[in-house]
């Protein structure tokens, strides 16, 4: 599947976008957010504080406990400050 | 209602977009304008820079567009947000909300500002004048309690 970044949450992690091969097991967003942050330091900082960063799985927002089976794209954000 | 919805890099005209909704129509009885300005924050900005997640930002207002179609007696509905830099003084947002008469007109444009702010993917970072790149704007609780009061509203 393919991840995307935004805002600072791209740039602790220095990339905008990336292709994953997700382990089995790794189920829901919360699952995805534990597994990327496994990876490296840069996930580390990004997710430091899991509650604050925002998920939308193929463009609509998800919880922590959506499930990713079949998803083609998931972001990761900070909160919105649009408007 | 096929409601108007542009995410754009440009500027825009508040008042031809308003022309442009209600051309020619004799039913529309209040039309009501809310523009987002981009502030200098006392002299400090330069700029901001608006970041957004292309397809999911027009998906997502879209959405709030129909929830407000849902919930008010609209007669059109127009939403601009730019990306990209804007400068002190220029417009960032456009909401459009027309109907009838004025209430619904103004409680749906009031809906849509609280819910493009919190849920619309968009992130603001500041220019400074000095030359620096400033910090990422963080979201505001109140925004989240505006939007919050309007899940409170519906009866029971």
């Amino acid at each position: 599947m393919r991840l995307v970044y935004f805002a600072w949450v791209r740039e602790r992690i220095g990339r905008t976008d990336e292709e994953v091969e997700v382990p089995e097991g790794v189920a829901t967003v919360a699952d995805l957010v534990r597994w990327l942050k496994s990876r490296g330091e840069e996930y580390e900082y990004a997710f430091e504080n899991e509650a604050v960063v925002r998920a939308a799985v193929d463009r609509v927002h998800a919880g922590p406990d959506r499930p990713i089976a079949g998803a083609r794209e998931i972001a990761f954000f900070p909160p919105m400050t649009g408007g | 209602m096929n409601a108007t919805v542009r995410i754009q890099r440009e500027g825009f005209d508040p008042a031809a977009e308003a022309a442009a909704l209600t051309k020619g129509r004799a039913d529309i009885g209040a039309v009501v304008s809310f523009t987002g300005l981009c502030r200098d924050e006392g002299g400090r900005l330069a700029a901001l820079e608006l970041e957004h997640y292309p397809g999911m930002a027009e998906d997502e207002i879209r959405r709030i567009a129909r929830m407000a179609e849902e919930r008010w007696p609209l007669l059109g509905l127009t939403v601009v947000h730019r990306y990209g830099k804007v400068l002190p003084g220029e417009e960032i947002v456009l909401v459009l909300a027309a109907s009838a008469h004025r209430q619904a007109a103004f409680e749906a444009a009031s809906f849509l500002m609280d819910y493009l702010k919190t849920k619309a993917p968009f992130w603001k970072r500041e220019h400074l004048k000095d030359g620096t790149v400033g910090a990422w704007v963080e979201a505001k609780a109140e925004d989240d309690a505006a939007t919050g009061r309007w899940a409170r509203d519906v009866p029971a």
